[in-house]
């Protein structure tokens, strides 16, 4: 809480200015993928600044949202054929989030409007995946509606209607859980202050996530020193089965 | 206690994937089989994803066979000569594998080509295995006779041209009937993480009419050879290798082999062969019905 008390001045100082401003942050710009990862929470904090230091009478609300960074895919679909399920159908989709969360102070339904919401891409109904099959505008629901049930329940797309907490109605604070299974990269931490259904001021952050250590190690010379690579692991499995034997035969 | 998998992505409770190793690794020691056909799945089951079930599956399948051969060369149980034809017949089977499974991957239908080669592979040899093993206890109490071995090998082997000597093995056939065989069984350890020993082990015996004292020495000698191949391709084309669930899963099964190698000595064989043709055919029916069954997940991801 520490970092509060230098936000809390700059609130003071901004305290002038005529629309309401945000002043965010988050509590780690860097995640560690050690050996003992199970994952990691993020814990997305800051204060509302309102004009002349006043508070409304209708607290303005905030929506956080995290994303992981994006990437290109192609979905399948099973069907059944002549008995057995096949992977049928597939579409492409170009931008894909590995990771997508939204916390909000209140449901989003009744916070924004859809066409705010399409634009900001608040809510897992409205992630831009830029679809780049040339499918049927219904087949091409059906898939996105597939993309975002599978990833959602595989914990990577998360969606928390009261996960904002507003105390004060200036100072706020969410909490994102980020599962193990989330790949590195580069992700963003999106504040939104929303007054009257509108997005008031925005701030974005970025977080950094890598594998660290031996896992980093690890993924480094298997993606470059494959042969190498390839070869350690078999001296290493001949390595244990002999010692394995070895032993035995002393008991 | 957890543990996150560099290459998996994914976080696994240790104990789970060393008891899952020791599992296998007691049943391989009993059966003489490397149990790449229940790790593969099992380790599907549990989430890891498929192509690092199968690359790690294969390097595990390594160290597992290595005690195995080192055994049966003490007791002059391997012929050389012909593993060494199998092994370069494998290297083949491979190399070709690792191309028809990235083929696979990339057109979708990998999930669908292992679930159907594990179904016919494993009902076909479980069928086989349950009727021989029957029938040499029904020897054994006395209600049958033996019946009488007409041939040693296959018709169709005796036909192929430039037969060699294999002294060991005690046959004089062409190379080229071990070579095509190691090449099915490299192709398969590839596509399905099995080390093929359940293929390759009838095969020899019933096919080229192998002696049976080499059999299953050659047939791990082959085995060690051709994993080991299979994780430098797998390592190379899919990169799909992840040593630290193969170092956990080897944990788990070279001390399950030792002991269950003990726990065979005191066992018949042909009970033996009846249990294991109970758990391949086991396998094979949860594998066909899974086939038929509404999937879980009728959507799939693939990253491009």
């Amino acid at each position: 809480m520490k970092r509060l008390i230098p936000l809390l001045l700059m609130a003071l100082l901004l305290g002038g200015a005529a629309k309401p401003a945000l002043v965010p942050d988050v509590s780690q710009r860097r995640i560690d993928i050690i050996y003992s990862f199970t994952g990691a929470e993020l814990l997305l904090f800051g204060a509302i600044v309102y004009p002349g230091g006043i508070r409304p009478e209708e607290p303005a609300d905030i929506v956080v949202v995290v994303k992981g960074p994006t990437e290109p895919i192609i979905l399948r679909e099973k069907q059944k054929i002549a008995g057995i399920w096949v992977n049928a159908e597939n579409a492409r989709f170009r931008s894909v989030p590995a990771f997508y969360a939204v916390a909000s102070s209140r449901p989003l339904k009744g916070l924004v409007d859809d066409r705010t919401a399409a634009i900001y891409e608040l809510g897992l109904q409205n992630i831009q995946l830029s679809p780049a099959s040339g499918a049927t505008p219904e087949m091409q629901r059906r898939f996105e509606a597939g993309l975002v049930d599978l990833k959602r329940r595989g914990g990577l797309y998360v969606e928390s209607p009261d996960g904002v907490e507003v105390s004060e109605g200036v100072l706020y604070r969410a909490r994102i859980a980020i599962p193990a299974r989330v790949p590195v990269g580069t992700y963003t931490a999106e504040t939104f202050l929303i007054q009257n259904k509108r997005v008031v001021a925005a701030a974005v952050r970025e977080i950094e996530i890598d594998k660290s250590g031996f896992e980093r190690f690890v993924a480094t010379v298997a993606d470059r020193w494959s042969f190498t690579y390839g070869l350690a692991a078999v001296a290493i499995s001949l390595a244990l089965g002999w010692a394995a034997a070895a032993a035995f035969r002393r008991l | 206690m957890d543990l996150y998998l560099p290459i998996a992505g994914l976080s696994v409770n240790i104990f789970v994937i060393i008891g899952l190793g020791g599992l296998v690794g007691v049943l391989s020691g009993i059966f003489g089989v490397g149990g790449g056909f229940l790790t593969t799945p099992l380790l599907i089951f549990y989430g890891i994803p498929p192509a690092v079930a199968v690359a790690s599956a294969a390097t595990q399948i390594t160290g597992t066979s290595v005690s195995a051969v080192l055994a049966h060369h003490r007791r002059q149980g391997v012929d050389i000569q012909m593993g060494a034809v199998l092994v370069a017949g494998g290297a083949i089977g491979t190399i070709v594998g690792g191309y028809a499974f990235r083929a696979l991957q990339d057109s979708g239908q990998i999930d669908t080509v292992v679930g159907v080669l594990y179904v016919v592979l494993l009902g076909g040899i479980g069928i086989l295995m349950a009727k021989e093993a029957a029938q040499s206890l029904a020897v054994l109490w006395g209600k049958a006779v033996a019946p009488p071995r007409a041939r040693r090998h296959h018709p169709l082997i005796a036909m192929l041209p430039m037969r060699w000597r294999f002294y060991r093995s005690g046959l004089y056939i062409s190379p080229l009937a071990p070579l095509a065989l190691g090449f099915g069984t490299g192709l398969l350890t590839v596509l399905l993480g099995v080390g093929g020993g359940f293929v390759l082990v009838p095969a020899l015996i019933y096919i080229l009419g192998m002696s049976t004292r080499v059999v299953v020495g050659t047939s791990s000698f082959q085995i060690l050879f051709v994993t080991a191949a299979t994780t430098l391709v797998h390592a190379t084309t899919t990169k799909a290798v992840d040593i630290v669930l193969a170092v956990l899963l080897l944990i788990g099964s070279v001390v399950g082999a030792q002991v269950g190698t003990r726990f065979a000595m005191k066992m018949r064989p042909e009970w033996l062969r009846l249990a294991l043709a109970g758990i391949v055919l086991t396998v094979a029916i949860r594998m066909a019905l899974g086939l038929g069954w509404r999937p879980d997940e009728i959507f799939t991801v693939q990253p491009l």
